[in-house]
């Protein structure tokens, strides 16, 4: 019984890995298709796309785009957290169910809804659009994070700033914000991850600035190539690293 | 005193910007699917042409049942692999390593969503690579129909809900105390009759919230199916972007996007009885 567990065990891991593996491994490809027999290591592919510049303009498109609309969504999501859990708001539920309505929808709906209104006004499409599409789908989240956090403890500590006669933006910013370091930047690392890899949103909303993962979409179209497999490492490269620097930060920090 | 008004005037910023950007966009998409294309302009109205269309023409119905198919087959597939992956780290994995064993587990989680299915795709695919290798025909071939089966699709779904389902799943199980499991044991309980009869039952909420997620998100994917179940059979989803791009059928692309928003609230109502959503 305990030897199946572990033979289940080690398949799973078996499953997992294996596309990161032929991902990562064909990135080191000589030839120029990412499919057996290996014929690397090299580098070539990486030097290839560090060269490329529509692809480390994306990659820079999508950075600005992710940590823009990773700081909007706390700030926004901050506010309605501290604006419903200290304050006596009428309707708090149908407020509450509002803000977190867009979780429940598909992003391809969200986005639709915004490529019919934009087309409606007239409004061209560009990297802020996608912004706007991406907070759309990450304030939800911020909100929830934050709303969760908004613990009694801090209340009394603003209480006691209140009393000693800060007014309501010095207690919010030098009360709550720091006392609620760790969740905001959980918040904002989680919101930029999301926003650093959405797809269709951006693919929706933008036209001729794109980011990484449309235009990964559109290098797709043209063909297997171990270019896509090491553009692929590097964003996971970062990923990890986005995640890692979240576990370290945040999660160290409340254990 | 006003403190309601503070109030308001902190949440109202994150209420406008989804009233604008996520209401409105909404409400616009519904009178949308009411509305009727003559030519390539859109006529706005009250007409259940849209609507008719979806039972009237195979293939919207035909995109509707492969979507509902795959999204009912990956959410199965994925929990049935994901609870026992979750079970055993939890109870068969020393406590020290659990941490870093479950963050293993859910690592590749983290590659972008597009580089999974095309990694995938790499996988699926390799046969029919080295025959084209072989017979030289190279980098020309459309990558794009490759593997395009549904068995590729529900493949790459799995893949990515199994990481989440063991993620949810494993907390689910650790929130459990050990002291259920005792307590069987002692009134004589094998250990397939605790679990059935008690570790199941209380895990079930986890378990629906998780399988409620994967449905919402598998039912609303474009890039997975697109990639690697190709343009055998559509999905809801790609049958979306179809009319988006070709055609430019905005009021049918909103009737189906409404309808994927009425399968969603299906799943919701079949399973609401268990839905834990505020302890995710």
């Amino acid at each position: 019984m305990r030897g199946v567990a572990w033979i289940f065990l080690g398949a799973m891991f078996g499953f997992i890995y294996l596309p990161v593996a032929a991902l990562v491994l064909f990135s080191f490809q000589g030839g120029s298709l990412p499919v057996p027999p290996f014929d690397g290591p090299s580098l070539a592919w990486y030097a290839d796309i560090l060269g490329d510049r529509d692809l480390m303009a994306a990659l820079r498109h999508s950075l600005v785009v992710a940590l823009a609309s990773g700081a909007v969504s706390v700030a926004l999501g901050f506010g309605a957290a501290y604006g419903l859990a200290r304050h006596d708001l009428k309707g708090q539920a149908v407020l509450r169910g509002l803000l977190i309505a867009p979780l429940t929808v598909s992003y391809l709906i969200v986005g639709l809804g915004l490529l019919i209104v934009l087309q409606r006004l007239g409004a061209g499409l560009s990297l802020w659009t996608a912004g706007i599409g991406h907070v759309v789908i990450n304030l939800p989240l911020c909100f929830a994070i934050l709303y969760a956090a908004m613990g009694a403890q801090q209340e009394n500590a603003e209480r006691a700033a209140r009393d000693l006669g800060a007014g309501e933006a010095r207690v919010v910013l030098l009360v709550t914000v720091p006392m609620l370091a760790a969740p905001i930047l959980a918040a904002f690392f989680l919101s930029v991850t999301l926003s650093w890899d959405e797809f269709i949103i951006a693919f929706l909303l933008t036209r001729f600035d794109v980011t990484l993962p449309v235009e990964i979409w559109s290098l797709l179209r043209s063909g297997l190539s171990p270019r896509l497999n090491a553009v692929g490492s590097l964003v996971f490269l970062v990923s990890v690293a986005v995640v890692l620097a979240m576990e370290i930060l945040v999660l160290r920090r409340r254990a | 005193m006003s403190g309601a008004g503070r109030g308001w005037g902190f949440a109202a910023p994150a209420l406008i910007w989804t009233g604008a950007f996520f209401v409105v966009p909404f409400l616009v998409m519904g009178a949308m699917s009411l509305a009727t294309l003559e030519g390539r302009e859109v006529v706005w109205g009250i007409s259940g042409e849209n609507y008719a269309d979806l039972w009237s023409r195979p293939y919207l119905r035909r995109a509707v049942l492969v979507s509902v198919e795959i999204t009912l087959t990956v959410t199965a597939v994925s929990v049935l692999l994901a609870y026992p992956l979750a079970w055993i780290i939890a109870h068969r994995v020393p406590e020290r390593w659990q941490r870093l064993a479950l963050m293993l587990a859910i690592l590749p989680f983290w590659t972008s969503y597009v580089v999974r299915s095309y990694a995938w795709l790499l996988v699926l695919g390799r046969e029919e690579w080295i025959n084209d290798a072989l017979t030289g025909i190279g980098l020309i071939a459309e990558p794009l129909t490759l593997a395009n089966t549904r068995f590729a699709t529900v493949t790459g779904f799995v893949h990515f809900f199994t990481m989440l389902l063991t993620l949810t799943i494993y907390a689910n199980l650790r929130q459990l105390s050990p002291n259920y499991a005792r307590a069987a044991a002692d009134l004589g309980a094998n250990g397939f009759r605790t679990f059935a009869h008690v570790i199941l039952p209380l895990t079930l909420p986890g378990i629906v919230t998780g399988a409620f997620l994967t449905f919402v998100l598998c039912i609303g994917d474009y890039v997975t199916p697109q990639i690697l179940g190709g343009n055998t059979e559509l999905t809801v989803p790609q049958v979306i972007m179809v009319q988006l791009g070709r055609r430019a059928d905005f009021p049918l692309a909103a009737a189906l996007a409404i309808v994927l928003m009425l399968l969603v609230s299906l799943a919701y109502l079949a399973s609401a009885r268990w839905l834990r959503l505020d302890r995710v």
